[in-house]
């Protein structure tokens, strides 16, 4: 036989009962050629596009899965942001455009589409405030369209005109679709040094330095990895980090083989493999579950930090080697409703909100399906994503708030979002208010690059 | 293509000729065999090539699964590049 029999035994254990899978396959397509003067020819432009492009994306996903027994959970589009492609035509609200991509989606079989976004880091144009003022209709009237805004950067600072909007947009997107816990907000992203590659939803939107259609592939196995450290209980701390690396290595491959083959068979370009850590709300999919194998009571307590740093570098060095081109997020996604380990972490009082913002510091994506209190305030949301925003540009890393104020519902409650976005306890927040302090606006100047401390 | 036939499960009287008489009634050509007996576990691999099979790899793998419950054995079939992706430099 070719490859030894534990070989084979552990890559099958790893599918069937490690939760290994591809968790995306995501076609990045360019829409900067449909733009138009009026609304109606630019949404038909879109449509005929993306139908174009993706039209065999589901099935092709579907016969790779079938063909390689590896299963591939989504299949995903994402477009360029719809303010960029919007703004040249008479539109007032650009509802419209978010209907044609949910048309587009549903005709194609993808479960989302991503790029209902604007990229406002420096400065808004008119286009860019009707698309961020179109958020909560478009996000509320539609299933599988989701939005971004990339708020802030590195080289340019944080646009706080825009931090005290989105605010206020999360206040009303939550109140859209009050009658589902408001979910809305669970489709909308605010980020800091937001990628144009990223396959995974719901920031997922094709960057205006890509090419004009390509395939992003993003991987998963937070079980994976858990499974692998069980056999190093006890271990020193560099045997940790080198089985996490080995781990990698090998999912990462196959995300590889699973990205060349759907380029080759869809005829497009291969992007990158995004090589992030994505827990599912399954019992043993989650990355609190890694933190705790590696010594801690509960995801949340002193040592959370510097464990998910290590396990956020280690899957990098791991998979780096792996594939010809990393991109995307590529990090431990700590998101609370969609890890059974960290809803649990937060119901037995281990993981604050605060303690989660730490985390974001050494790993992605930032603060992740949070649930809090439906009447926290606008300014204090701004305020939050200040934080983030401001932690993402000082250390040139993507940062991201996706987070939902329940209407009606307040701490001690939970939410239940239902499938993949899965259930949250509603955390509390710190009730000081920082409205003075947001109401000022401006633009946060962008951080000196020298003197790093 | 080539394939990767795994078989675990209880051992019993049979489940080589059943899984081996699969094969042959597919037009699945059976290229390298390996199996033990684990502590009472039966273990078996395949090494398989497909390019002549009767019917598209879904129905196979469809297949499989009746067979492996009829068996009261979990059979699973993954492509041969993925285990060169996983293992080979």
């Amino acid at each position: 036989m070719i490859f030894s029999n534990n070989e084979i035994f552990e890559t099958v254990q790893m599918i069937e009962a490690e939760h290994l899978d591809i968790r995306t396959i995501t076609m990045g397509i360019s829409l900067r050629d449909c733009a138009a003067e009026t609304g109606k020819a630019a949404a038909a432009r879109i449509y005929e596009k993306i139908m174009r492009k993706a039209g065999r994306l589901v099935e092709t996903g579907n016969a790779i899965a079938e063909e390689f027994g590896v299963p591939i959970i989504h299949k995903r589009i994402a477009v360029t942001p719809i303010a960029l492609v919007a703004e040249a035509s008479d539109e007032e609200s650009y509802l419209l455009f978010a209907e044609v991509l949910e048309r587009a989606a549903v005709e194609t079989g993808v479960n989302f589409i991503g790029g209902f976004s604007a990229l406002v880091e420096k400065g808004a144009t008119p286009g860019d405030l009707r698309l961020i003022r179109s958020l909560p209709e478009a996000l509320s009237s539609t299933e599988r369209v989701c939005g971004s805004v990339n708020l802030g950067s590195t080289k340019t600072g944080i646009n706080m005109d825009v931090v005290a909007e989105m605010g206020e947009i999360i206040k009303k997107t939550a109140e859209a679709t009050a009658g589902r816990d408001g979910i809305g907000c669970a489709k909308l992203v605010v980020f800091c040094n937001a990628p144009g590659d990223n396959p995974f939803m719901a920031g997922a939107f094709h960057g205006p330095g890509e090419p004009d259609c390509q395939i992003n592939v993003g991987i998963s196995g937070p079980g994976v990895v858990k499974v692998a450290l069980e056999r190093v209980r006890g271990e020193r701390i560099d045997v940790v980090s080198e089985m996490i690396k080995r781990t990698a290595f090998k999912i990462t491959r196959m995300g590889q083989l699973v990205a060349s083959e759907a380029s080759k068979r869809l005829g497009v370009p291969f992007g990158i493999v995004d090589l992030s850590l994505a827990p599912t709300p399954e019992v043993g999919d989650s990355v609190a579950y890694i933190l705790e194998e590696i010594g801690l009571e509960s995801a949340g307590a002193p040592g959370t930090t510097a464990a998910l740093a290590l396990l956020n570098d280690a899957v990098k060095k791991g998979g780096i080697m792996a594939s010809s081109h990393v991109g995307g997020l590529s990090g431990a996604f700590i998101p609370v409703s969609e890890d059974a380990g960290m809803i649990a972490a937060v119901e037995r009082g281990a993981l604050t909100l605060e303690k989660l913002e730490a985390m974001t510091c050494v790993s992605s994506v930032g603060l992740d399906m949070i649930a809090i209190p439906g009447d926290t305030s606008a300014s204090t949301i701004s305020g939050i994503i200040a934080d983030e925003a401001a932690i993402g540009m000082i250390n040139q890393k993507t940062t991201a708030v996706r987070i939902i104020p329940v209407p009606g519902k307040g701490v001690g409650e939970r939410v239940f979002f239902g499938g993949l976005l899965g259930e949250a306890p509603i955390m509390p927040v710190n009730g000081f208010s920082c409205e003075a302090m947001i109401r000022r606006g401006g633009r946060l100047p962008a951080p000196v690059h020298s003197f790093r401390n | 293509m080539r394939g990767i036939v795994t078989v675990i499960g209880k051992d019993h009287k049979g489940i080589i000729a059943a899984v081996s008489g699969f094969m042959a009634a597919g037009e699945i050509n059976i290229l390298d065999i390996s199996q033990t007996i684990m502590e009472e576990y039966f273990t078996m691999i395949m090494l398989v090539d497909l390019g002549d099979a009767k019917v598209e790899i879904s129905e196979i793998r469809k297949q499989l699964d009746e067979l492996g419950s009829s068996l009261r054995v979990k059979i699973s079939l993954t492509h041969q590049d993925v285990f060169d992706a996983m293992h080979r430099i």
